[in-house]
């Protein structure tokens, strides 16, 4: 098992390499440099004013020079510093804005799971019933549901004409310095619709899945011995199905956190909330190398941790994925 | 827990600049009557009282709050309130002196020495000298500054400091931009000397003179700032300027509606369908005056097509303007004559206007060759159809819908323009600045002066330069020349209306319209004062009457 994981672990580094290289050389081939935001189409913006721009930014060397640079600095676990006109360390812009988006995404990730899971073992113990068609109408409705669209219904009924919750931002100006569980309820009552919108959309795909697993399971010989054997509905379907269908489900987990970084455009753009997502779109739009580069290794490290993750998690459920490269 | 960090940091911030920005603490409870309209007696005007906080919606965060190093509007605007210029501009537009008392300009025009205000202090309670302006001015033009901003200051040959309240400036040839370019934001010499500008703390907690000081920013959620009680002009009525980011446009009309911003810029249609109810009229005024750009139907001049004089004319008047204004804009523009803002001193309306007029259109295609010879209701010469293909950029659904009208009414005259809307960066990369394309829409943002030498004399057809059209033209780089080179307005204003004749007759591009700025700001607001300069120009005099302060410290 060691050796196993070893070697996966062993792997990720010229896999993350190659990653990096293809971001550095896609991103370069784009048209535009961040320098366009300052100097495009600006009368006091002079051939010399450029030039020295690009010096001040290292744009001036040959692409692999910046390149290998620029992983010279990630060795040392330096992000480097933003292109920005802020020019803040990249670590710091992505350090103020994760938590707030890595709260959202994992909020929402937990009520997908408390409503999918139920959602999906329902649907498949009830299929074709009545109820499974209004689930599966409800979810797909969530699926196929803008986000913009929903949560500015959602605005205007709780925020407009309800004034129940806040519309956009993630706190009060009054509630700054109030105390602990002022501030928290704030919150909460800020991070509630973006949860909801969030949440809803992504319904669909874990409860199908769910669903079809659970279809699956209860199809096997062993639940039919199980009844068969007089025990009751609820033991068989919540005890030995629900273990074996849930398996697969804890690798989609696993494979779900680099979503937890990577955050939403759309809501964190309609909602204004300050995270990574909003964040990673200026980048990309600013032609902000650093910062780019840095969410993605971040996101690309997550995402082969994730793999890692599921990876021995299989191994560990199936050992012949284990001896499975000795063949 | 990242908030408590921020609130110690703000704190410690607050602690420095208690110097001049001390809130003193104002006991007074104030009633709060929500939105009530009859605050006064009838007729009687209140006493302005100090108080309440504004709350500004913005799209974008600001960036950097030393405003050499950002070129966005959101940290220019935020910056306006925390620095001053040696000079600016007033409502009317003419330039004053800001923490210059005075300036005198010698009689060759080389030299412009500037008397400086004594009674001005940093936020941080450092009197202000002429150090600090030749600081600034060392700063932009160091190589390792890193500014989009220079160009105006490499032109000058010498900069002096005569005496603590006196700076002299001396120009290689008279410039006549080079006044205005002193309204650059003066920076604190004792703050940033011999650091790294790049790194230094002020870029997110600024020290400045003017009328606000700088308070907390929480990024990309907002920034606020406190009034400076001992600004030189008077401390500024309203306590606190909050400015909140908010990226989505809907959103950001829902927390207007909502009441929990008080100005926010409108587009057309919010302006003219979704904010005409009488809750509205109660709790908000609107104004509108003309902002400071345009936007053009530019022709690459190198291309065949486009050439001949006749043909670009003959589209100008194939083009209804007031059509796209009222269809675009639902009315809330101007057509646009030239380059220049109607309101302007500069501004000239030209002998050769085009009206909407297919008939002339037609006459003058068909003077320069272009009949529909093979009936297939394109015009053509040479063989060539009249088709081409007009570009313009993502994210400006005004021009995209300007550029359909447009299509419409070429059509009607026999000629095929095709639309390709691209990216910014790469629009500008790829076509604009390879000059790979046959006709653009594009805006521009006027200044307060009228040099424009950069966009039209032919110096500046280069790639990359800003004359991208490759307008060339003897007599209009002459007027250009003499424009920039002296003081005299009168001068100036003869050049300009030349120039502007010229540009009518040529038209290089087809002017479209002037659009209008649709603020809104909440009715407790007193002594908005709408001007050519828009409406914040006396922005330190708004007040709140007692009775409507929502806001208590």
């Amino acid at each position: 098992m060691i050796v196993f994981i070893g070697k996966r672990i062993a792997l990720m580094v010229p896999m993350l390499v190659g990653i990096t290289m293809i971001s550095f050389l896609v991103m370069n081939l784009a048209p535009g440099e961040p320098i366009d935001l300052l100097t495009n189409l600006n009368p006091k913006a002079t051939a010399e004013v450029r030039e020295r721009l690009r010096i001040h930014y290292g744009l001036d060397k040959p692409l692999p020079i910046r390149y290998v640079n620029w992983l010279k600095r990630v060795v040392r676990l330096d992000l480097g510093t933003s292109f920005a006109q802020d020019n803040r360390p990249v670590w710091d812009k992505i350090r103020e804005r994760i938590p707030i988006t890595l709260t959202i995404n994992a909020l929402s990730l937990l009520l997908i799971i408390i409503a999918a899971l139920p959602i999906g073992i329902f649907s498949a113990v009830r299929q074709h019933s009545l109820w499974d068609r209004l689930l599966t109408i409800f979810v797909f409705l969530g699926f196929a549901t803008p986000t913009f669209w929903l949560a500015l219904l959602l605005m205007i009924l709780f925020g407009v004409h309800l004034g129940w919750l806040p519309i956009s931002g993630l706190q009060s100006p009054h509630a700054a310095d109030a105390g602990f569980w002022i501030v928290f309820i704030d919150r909460a009552r800020h991070l509630l619709l973006p949860v909801l919108v969030s949440a809803f959309g992504g319904l669909a795909g874990l409860s199908r899945y769910m669903r079809s697993n659970m279809l699956e399971v209860i199809r096997q010989d062993y639940i039919t011995t199980a009844r068969a054997k007089g025990l009751k509905e609820s033991v068989v379907i919540g005890k030995h199905a629900l273990r074996n269908a849930l398996m697969p489900i804890i690798t989609i987990l696993g494979f779900s956190l680099p979503g937890l970084i990577g955050g939403s455009v759309i809501f964190e753009t309609i909602f204004a909330i300050p995270g990574m997502g909003q964040m990673f779109y200026g980048a990309v739009m600013a032609r902000d190398y650093p910062l780019i580069m840095g969410t993605l290794v971040i996101g690309a490290v997550l995402t082969l941790v994730g793999n890692l993750l599921a990876d021995i998690s299989y191994a560990l459920v199936d050992p012949r994925i284990r001896v499975g490269h000795h063949e | 827990m990242k908030k408590k960090v921020l609130s110690a940091l703000t704190g410690i911030v607050l602690f420095v600049l208690i110097a001049a920005c001390g809130q003193t603490p104002e006991a007074e409870t104030k009633a709060k009557t929500a939105h009530s309209s009859a605050e006064t007696p009838a007729g009687k005007i209140a006493e302005p009282v100090y108080g309440d906080t504004i709350v500004v919606g913005s799209i974008g965060d600001a960036s950097n709050l030393i405003p050499l190093l950002a070129s966005d509007s959101p940290s220019h605007q935020i910056a306006g309130y925390i620095y001053n210029g040696l000079v600016r501009y007033d409502k009317n537009l003419k330039l004053e002196g800001e923490l210059a008392e005075s300036w005198e300009i010698s009689a060759d025009g080389l030299t412009i020495t500037f008397h400086l205000r004594r009674d001005v202090h940093w936020h941080d309670g450092s009197p202000f000298t002429a150090d600090d302006v030749l600081f600034t001015y060392r700063t932009i033009i160091d190589p390792k500054t890193p500014t989009a901003y220079a160009g105006d200051f490499e032109q000058v040959k010498e900069a002096r400091v005569l005496d603590p309240y006196t700076f002299q400036v001396t120009y290689a040839v008279p410039f006549a931009p080079a006044l205005s370019s002193w309204g650059l934001a003066i920076l604190p010499k004792h703050l940033l000397e011999g650091q790294d500008i790049t790194k230094s703390p002020l870029s997110r907690q600024p020290v400045g003179t003017g009328p606000f000081c700088f308070s907390q920013w929480l990024g990309g959620e907002k920034i606020e700032l406190v009034a400076n009680h001992d600004y030189f002009e008077g401390r500024p009525y309203i306590d606190r300027y909050r400015y909140r980011i908010i990226p989505d446009t809907a959103t950001m009309f829902l927390e207007l509606k909502a009441g929990n911003l008080d100005w926010m810029g409108l587009t057309p249609i919010q302006y003219d369908r979704q904010t005409d109810g009488k809750k509205f009229a109660e709790q908000f005024n609107k104004y509108r005056y003309l902002s400071f750009s345009y936007t053009y139907l530019g022709y690459n001049l190198l291309n065949p097509l486009f050439q001949d004089k006749r043909v670009r004319q003959a589209l100008s008047y194939a083009i209804n303007k007031q059509e796209i204004i009222d269809g675009v804009l639902l009315g809330y523009g101007q057509v646009a004559t030239g380059p220049y803002k109607p309101d302007t001193w500069f501004y000239h309306v030209p002998e050769k206007t085009y009206l909407y007029d297919p008939e002339k259109a037609k006459k003058l295609l068909q003077d320069a060759g272009w009949t529909d010879r093979d009936n297939d209701g394109l015009l053509d010469k040479d063989g060539r159809p009249f088709s081409f293909t007009l570009m313009t950029n993502q994210g400006n659904a005004l021009r995209a819908q300007a550029a359909v009208i447009i299509q419409r009414r070429l059509q009607e005259i026999g000629i095929e323009m095709k639309i390709r809307i691209i990216e910014w960066s790469a629009f500008i990369n790829e076509f604009i600045d390879k000059k790979k394309f046959e006709a653009v829409i594009l805006g521009w943002t006027t200044g307060q002066d009228p040099d424009i030498y950069d966009i039209w004399h032919s110096s500046k057809t280069d790639a990359k330069e800003l004359n991208f059209i490759s307008f060339t033209n003897p007599e209009v780089d002459l007027l250009l020349e003499k424009g920039r080179h002296t003081f005299d307005q009168q001068e100036r204003q003869q050049y300009y209306a030349r120039f502007q004749e010229i540009l009518a007759e040529e038209q290089p591009y087809t002017f479209l319209y002037v659009p209008e700025s649709l603020p809104i700001i909440a009715s407790r607001f007193h002594g908005v004062e709408p001007a050519p300069a828009g409406i914040s120009h006396n922005f330190i005099k708004w007040h709140v009457p007692q009775a409507l302060q929502k806001y208590t410290q």
